[in-house]
């Protein structure tokens, strides 16, 4: 009996093993053709968001390039991040690039292994000589987002918005990398209407839409008629909310207007996608040096709102106009949006520990000193 | 703390969220009582749900019902609930290993299916979902009724499944072989009825009320499916089986309080309450194992309970 349940449990396993798929990573193809290795990161391809934006660029640079290119997933990208690292490299590729923030480490002790892989890392700066980084201006996108919210909130007419002037924020996690997207959108609102309520709060998960669905809805029951997402497959759920309830949603990383059309009041892009295919584009042109910090913000598309097709007609342009105006006057440098990344961690917690706009004010005070 | 927040309108709707909270995990401890009593642990609850949510999801896309998808999320439940009999039944494996792995295959294979029914598309795929049908009458009593009677019929389906599962387990001949054969197999080995039998029939049962409550979130709440969507909730319906003490309606209360710490969490969060939302989040999990301590140590459960049974070996 023994010997059967033995067998039994190591078929379970295997079974188990192969369902949850543990990276195989194919190697590069042995052809002159520059290759490339996209490592996926949390969240997995299909999260129609940060990774499907990655894999989009990928996919059109196979198409218009010459390149080889290799998307890697694995069920655990982060306790994998060696391993797949090594591999990714060790198989050949010319480029690898992670969208794993966590990488950072990493990325870090294993690049001078391999001086003849040109690595890119997403979200994060890995000093090396043969390592890219590729970062966002999230803040500045995110507080055009946040001064959109703050005019339509108190537009009348408009079915989707009540009278008071109160939004909301939808955090993944309380890091940087999300803090910099609501600490831009509450500067954007701020700066529009300096009495505005704007409801923060974390789900601490980037794949329950269950719970964004139930803190959207908590949101709504204390008058938050504009919530922006930024969180991931979380966020999904805020959107469902919206449609249900018809208010506004704001979508984030990919296009998510067509999600509820007429719910999505804007999206803040986060186009990785031109960032993917710009690295490798110019890494296989032989133009890239490694040990680059490649910025995207306003200017080079690398953020931004988007056409907002199903609700540009039914907010007042004078809105529109308003948010082109703002996104100017941040290109021109007119306009300065804090990064709260580049702030010591005393002077986060200023606004962090009051995350209102009489917060942000002593933050600005404290700055101008 | 912003106390101009607190109206009555949003207390009731924390009320009304923390129902919703509970439901799914409600529908899987009910099938876990019957499946705990009857002697064996099921930790593969988790991965059931993440099965029922993509069959439930597949099966009302397909046909454009969602009753459809409803059962087909029951029948594949029950088939999960078949392998973990045949694994810590008939194999007589380990039934922590067993349910572990359970949980495993159906995160995989779930995500993996997804992938194959649908491809990597752009625009999800979406269904319509069970909308709101307040119940006449009911739904006007003050804070009960938005709280209890305004809500999808699925939540109303797991209410009548409480009283059917105490009726069954207490009031019929089979709830009473279940609960023997939890607490003395060998007695009701020699009684004549199957143990086996017994013990197939309450995974079964446990397997598609799990399936049921993991096609709640695709069906009722979301109209979408999202790969690991079930984010734990069928780890909590065991802890909940346990604060229950194996009983239908204790189970409602566990599920509701639980649904509640979650329910009140995230209103705490967007009330700027002066407590770090890190641990806000852990809130709705640290009730759960705070009222688990209280309740274990008069938790008495079942004398045979995770022991496979054997004859003459007992």
């Amino acid at each position: 009996m023994k010997h059967t349940i033995h067998k039994l449990l190591a078929a379970c396993l295997a079974v188990a093993l192969i369902a949850t798929g543990s990276a195989l990573v194919p190697s590069a193809q042995a052809q002159d053709d520059y290759s490339v290795a996209l490592i996926i990161a949390q969240g997995g391809l299909g999260d129609r968001s940060y990774n499907d934006s990655a894999f989009a660029g990928l996919t059109l640079a196979a198409a218009e390039l010459d390149v080889n290119v290799v998307p890697i997933e694995s069920s655990d990208p982060v306790g994998e991040a060696e391993q797949l690292l090594r591999t990714a490299a060790e198989s050949g590729f010319d480029l690898v690039i992670t969208l794993e923030f966590s990488h950072i480490e990493p990325l870090g002790r294993i690049a001078p292994d391999y001086p003849d892989t040109l690595f890119a890392i997403v979200n994060a700066i890995v000093e090396q000589p043969n390592v890219v980084s590729i970062m966002f201006d999230e803040h500045t996108g995110s507080y055009l987002a946040g001064a959109l919210s703050a005019l339509v909130t108190t537009a009348p007419d408009l079915d989707q918005v009540n009278p008071e002037a109160v939004i909301g924020a939808i955090g993944g996690v309380a890091s940087s990398g999300i803090d910099v997207f609501l600490y831009g959108y509450l500067q954007g609102a701020c700066d529009i209407n300096p009495d505005i309520q704007v409801l923060l709060a974390y789900a601490n998960d980037f794949g329950d839409p269950t719970k964004g669905r139930e803190m959207a809805l908590a949101m709504y029951e204390q008058n938050a008629d504009v919530v922006f997402q930024v969180a991931g497959g979380t966020g999904a759920g805020v959107i469902e909310a919206a449609k249900d309830e018809n208010f506004f949603a704001i979508g984030v990383d990919s296009d998510q207007d067509y999600l509820a059309p007429g719910n999505v009041l804007t999206s803040m892009l986060k186009r990785v996608d031109v960032a993917v295919y710009d690295t490798i584009e110019r890494a296989a042109s032989g133009e890239l040096e490694g040990g680059t910090v490649l910025q995207y913000g306003l200017e080079e598309d690398g953020v931004g709102l988007t056409e907002m097709t199903y609700t540009r007609h039914i907010i007042p342009s004078e809105f529109v106009d308003q948010v082109d105006e703002l996104r100017t006057q941040i290109e021109d440098g007119e306009l300065e949006v804090i990064d709260i990344r580049v702030l010591e961690a005393e002077q986060f917690a200023i606004v962090s520990e009051n995350p209102t706009c009489a917060g942000l004010e002593e933050l600005r005070a404290a700055l101008a000193e | 703390m912003n106390w101009d927040l607190v109206t009555y309108s949003f207390v009731v709707g924390v009320l009304a969220s923390a129902v919703r909270w509970a439901t799914p995990i409600l529908f899987a401890a009910l099938g876990e009582v019957f499946t705990e009593r009857s002697g064996i642990l099921n930790l593969g609850l988790e991965g059931i749900m993440l099965m029922g949510a993509l069959s439930g999801f597949v099966g009302a896309y397909n046909t454009g019902s969602l009753w459809a998808g409803v059962l087909v999320a029951a029948a594949t439940g029950m088939v999960m609930g078949l392998l973990m009999a045949f694994v810590s039944v008939t194999a007589k494996a380990n039934q922590v290993v067993a349910g572990l792995g359970i949980t495993i295959l159906g995160g995989g294979l779930s995500t993996l299916l997804f992938r194959l029914f649908f491809g990597l598309r752009s625009k999800p795929p979406t269904i319509k979902t069970f909308g709101t049908e307040p119940i006449p009458l009911l739904s006007e009593i003050p804070v009960l009724g938005r709280m209890f009677f305004s809500h999808n019929v699925m939540v109303y389906l797991a209410f009548v499944l409480v009283g059917v599962g105490w009726f069954v387990l207490y009031r019929t001949r089979y709830g009473l072989a279940l609960r023997a054969v939890g607490e003395r197999p060998e007695a009701v080995d020699t009684r004549g009825l199957n143990v086996t039998r017994l013990r197939y029939s309450a995974l079964m049962i446990g397997g598609a009320m799990a399936g049921i409550g993991g096609a709640y979130l695709p069906l009722a709440n979301l109209g979408l499916f999202w790969t690991q969507m079930t984010a734990g909730r069928g780890f909590i319906a065991v802890a909940v089986v346990v604060f229950s003490r194996w009983d239908p309606v204790r189970a409602l209360v566990g599920a509701l309080v639980f649904g509640g710490a979650a329910a009140l969490q995230t209103a705490l969060q967007t009330l700027e309450a002066p407590i770090p939302s890190e641990l806000l989040l852990m809130m709705p999990y640290i009730v759960t194992i705070i009222v688990l301590v209280g309740v274990s140590r008069r938790a008495e459960f079942p004398s045979a309970f995770a022991v496979p049974y054997s004859r003459g070996e007992g």
